[in-house]
């Protein structure tokens, strides 16, 4: 019934109905209440008018009781709204491990989207239709922020760490997307579009995309041209730890902390390098010397490189 | 013939502060806190012309899709002006600086406030922080908005985000030191008998203020020294190409940044208190709930900064802990809502211009507050984070609530600052305008946040065009309603009926004393022996 109504945002994602539900209900209670307080402000002032100019009321105190019902029942519905939305914001958080991965970073002032099979895209997003799409972003500059109304998804891109978004689109077409964090002057030109597409279709598309290296070639090709495997070569013990089957595993690090490699962590030892424990602290930085497309090809490269189970070595 | 005289008609005093000493002198070396009242209002009602005029300019531009006057630069620089100039010159200051410091020495029975050379300098810092700003402004503006996000303002903007920050740095210093003087005055100054409980709630409200001011404003100082520092040295604190952490400074920022809302709305609160009490000549509904109240939302406002990061990647479970904390700030904010509410139960409500502010701000603010609730809401922040919904959310608690509690404050007290009336008819009739062109300008831009449009857009697809018309239609009656009161308070101040101590029978020790008060407010000190809104059970004496 409510696609009817002109000032809706279309739905066209999985978790836009759930969202809509807490929208309205929220919207409902704001209403109510309104209506309350503005009726008893109206009635009150009308009723209890001032019909004498020197009259004055009869006094009272207040009532402990009602200070503690106004008080006890907008927290009641206050921890009910929290739960609720605490628990629809759980969930947009976390990725379904089965997510198609999407890569995007933002820069003064487009959009630029990478797919893992190598079509590259500016200010544009094709995506299939019910699958659910997990997009990795960074930012070359300033902080944008990744919008798609009619998915009731947004999540700010930071320069210097990954951020990650999902959805599973639900309706075939073309949508807004917009920065929402304010990005200097070119801001509101920084829009683009989301078009999801039928499973066939976006088949299609991604081999309709002529020339195209996967982003891991790509990766690979950097990989080489940059000296990466002088230290870290396929196979055998060197001055570098060994790249395969890293992704995804526990790494311990010289001062002794231990952590997940994941896309963050990759991308922070390219550019940042911190000594992995039990080899030299040779690794010069990379920050500067490519951008940030280019660490997303390397990364895929890395994450290609088989998973964390060819690689107990380096697990505490 | 009744042989009852007619009650004569009330003059003026003799000798009262305005006429106590003549000349430029007299004012700009005054160390008199009615005088330096006034100095405040010239000053800021100028910075209110200044952001009022470029939101105009924003809501004139915004009635075409494509920009009907700028281009994407200049409008930058427009919302960027209209958001610091109104946050940093206007509405920090609105309240504390002119209705507080006319206020708060006669309301607890002082002569002046505990450190009267201080204030006066507090005013010249103001000055010089908005001389800067304005002259930054004037040479080419900043666009970074208004909360100059790292690294936009440290790196890559390259308008005048120096000067501008030089001028809000600056201008800090003014709030701390009124802040301080506020709470000594309170501390030390209250007339025999003028128990914290006697208080009026005004008072609770201006020190809950004063306590954030002096909490709050040293950290936008040292975060701005940042900005200045990476941007000028490269130093690297914020920008990740120098080695920094942009989100470190949207924490630093906005644990300033979420108690400044409170310095802005708190101030309202007061305000509102005095003005049902007067208008309803009943004493507050459940007062020490009320005064609580303030002094809760205070405290609770240096936990729930994270609320403006949910979408930066901030862990959730730290967005768990400020998302809960900021339920738990609306608790207050309601509590006293339903305390003016049942205040009005079997009271005796006029339809004076202040009344009617105050129940314009009781709608509207319950509005602005339930809002609120979206945006706590982690699940519906997520799509509604940097949109319009945001911007009319907190345009229903700054102007809905903060300018509608200045306004109403202006009409109750400027007979008293003045000594003369204002054009009771008129005034009804701008209170109008006010109330419903703020309901057609930001109604719409709910509506509009919830379609999707983003803040600070100079340009937006064609589907947004109907609700901008629409709000921008409702600025221009907003700016009406605006002017009228600029004009008949003018026009009140030189010529106005005389209003005599009391025109409304409100009680309160500002109501006992001339208007315009002589210099040092009270002939002898005041032994205060009843509560601040003892009204009843004899008649109002009113005149």
């Amino acid at each position: 019934m409510w696609y009817g109504f002109p000032f809706h945002p279309e739905q066209a994602s999985s978790i836009a109905p759930e969202w809509d539900y807490l929208f309205y209900f929220l919207t409902a209670l704001t209403v109510f209440f309104s209506i309350l307080i503005f009726g008893l402000v109206f009635y009150f002032a009308v009723k209890y008018r001032r019909r004498e100019k020197n009259e004055v009321p009869p006094q009272n105190e207040g009532n402990l009781l009602l200070e503690l019902g106004w008080t006890i029942i907008p927290a009641g519905i206050c921890v009910f709204i929290f739960g609720w939305s605490s628990e629809l914001f759980m969930r947009t958080q976390r990725a379904p491990a089965a997510s198609t991965e999407v890569f995007v970073v933002g820069k003064q002032w487009m959009w630029k989207v990478q797919h893992p099979e190598g079509p590259r895209e500016i200010n544009q997003l094709h995506v299939p239709m019910g699958v659910p799409i997990k997009l990795t972003m960074t930012s070359e500059d300033v902080i944008h922020d990744f919008g798609v109304p009619a998915f009731r998804i947004k999540k700010d891109v930071v320069p210097g760490i990954y951020s990650t978004e999902w959805f599973t689109a639900t309706k075939t077409g073309e949508y807004h997307l917009f920065c929402d964090q304010y990005c200097g002057m070119g801001h509101s030109h920084m829009r683009g579009t989301v078009v999801v597409m039928k499973p066939e279709e976006y088949e299609r598309w991604l081999s309709g995309q002529m020339n195209v290296k996967p982003m891991a070639a790509e990766g690979e090709r950097l990989f080489g041209q940059l000296g990466c495997n002088t230290c870290h070569p396929g196979e055998g013990k060197n001055s570098g730890p060994p790249l395969q089957g890293l992704f995804g595993s526990q790494v311990k690090l010289q001062d002794g902390k231990t952590v997940t490699a994941d896309e963050g962590f990759i991308r922070e030892a390219i550019l940042g390098p911190q000594a992995v424990a039990g080899y030299p602290a040779l690794m010069p930085t990379f920050q500067g010397q490519m951008n940030e497309e280019e660490v997303l090809d390397l990364v895929a490269y890395i994450k290609s490189l088989g998973p964390p189970a060819e690689r107990k070595a380096t697990k505490p | 013939m009744s042989t009852v005289a007619l009650e004569s008609p009330p003059t003026l005093p003799e000798v009262h502060y305005l006429n106590a000493d003549y000349g430029w002198r007299s004012w700009l070396f005054t160390t008199d806190h009615k005088r330096i009242a006034w100095l405040y209002l010239f000053a800021i009602t100028f910075m209110f012309v200044v952001g009022g005029l470029s939101a105009t300019l924003m809501r004139l531009n915004l009635i075409e899709p494509s920009g009907l006057l700028f281009e994407p630069a200049s409008y930058n620089k427009l919302f960027t002006a209209h958001g610091l100039v109104m946050i940093f010159f206007f509405l920090t200051q609105s309240i504390p600086t002119v209705l507080g410091n006319f206020l708060i020495p006669i309301m607890i029975g002082a002569r002046d406030v505990a450190f009267p050379k201080l204030n006066l300098l507090s005013w010249y810092i103001y000055m010089l922080g908005a001389t800067v700003f304005i002259i930054s402004l004037a040479t080419g503006g900043i666009d970074t908005g208004w909360t100059l996000y790292t690294p936009l303002s440290t790196t890559y903007a390259n308008t005048n985000v120096l000067s501008a920050t030089m001028g809000i740095f600056i201008a800090g210093f003014s709030s701390i030191l009124t802040g301080l003087n506020f709470i000594v005055t309170i501390h030390k100054m209250r007339a025999p008998g003028m128990t914290w409980f006697r208080l009026p709630l005004f008072i609770w409200s201006m020190y809950a203020t004063s306590v954030i001011f002096v909490l709050a404003m040293p950290v936008i100082a040292i975060t701005l020294a940042l900005i200045a520092l990476e941007r000028v040295w490269h130093v690297g604190i914020f920008d990740p190409g120098l080695g920094g952490d942009p989100i470190l400074f949207q924490h630093l920022f906005w644990f300033f940044g979420h108690p400044e809302v409170y310095i802005l709305i708190l101030p309202s609160m007061g305000v509102i208190s005095e003005l049902v009490a007067a208008g309803c000549r009943k004493r507050i509904f459940g007062y020490s709930f009320v005064a609580f109240s303030s002094v809760s939302i205070a405290a609770i406002s240096f936990m729930v900064w994270g609320h403006h990061m949910f979408l930066t990647g901030q862990s959730v479970y730290a967005g768990l802990v400020f998302s809960a904390l900021s339920f738990a700030v609306a608790i207050p904010s309601a509590v006293k809502i339903f305390n003016w509410t049942a205040t009005m139960h079997k009271a005796s409500v006029s339809y004076d211009t202040p009344m009617l502010y105050a129940i314009g701000f009781i709608g509207l603010f319950t509005i602005g507050g339930l809002t609120g609730l979206f945006l706590a809401s982690m699940g519906t922040d997520v799509h509604l984070h940097d949109t319009y919904f945001v911007v009319a959310h907190f345009h229903y608690v700054m102007v809905g609530g903060a300018i509608m509690g200045y306004l109403g404050g202006l009409h109750l007290w400027w007979p008293k600052m003045t000594g003369r009336l204002y054009p009771e008819a008129w005034a009804r009739f701008a209170a109008l305008l006010v109330f419903v062109g703020f309901n057609l300008t930001f109604g719409p831009q709910f509506i509009l946040g919830y379609v999707g449009m983003p803040r600070r857009y100079a340009v937006y697809p064609a589907e947004f065009q109907v609700l901008n018309v629409l709000s921008s239609a409702g600025a221009s009656i907003l700016a009406v309603g605006y002017v009228i009161p600029l004009i008949y308070f003018t026009w009140s101040a030189l010529k106005g009926p005389i209003a005599g101590p009391n025109p409304w029978g409100a009680k309160g020790l500002e109501w006992t004393i001339a208007s315009p008060p002589p210099t040092h407010n009270f002939e002898q000190t005041p032994i205060v022996t009843e509560e601040a809104y003892a009204y009843g059970p004899e008649e109002a004496h009113v005149g």
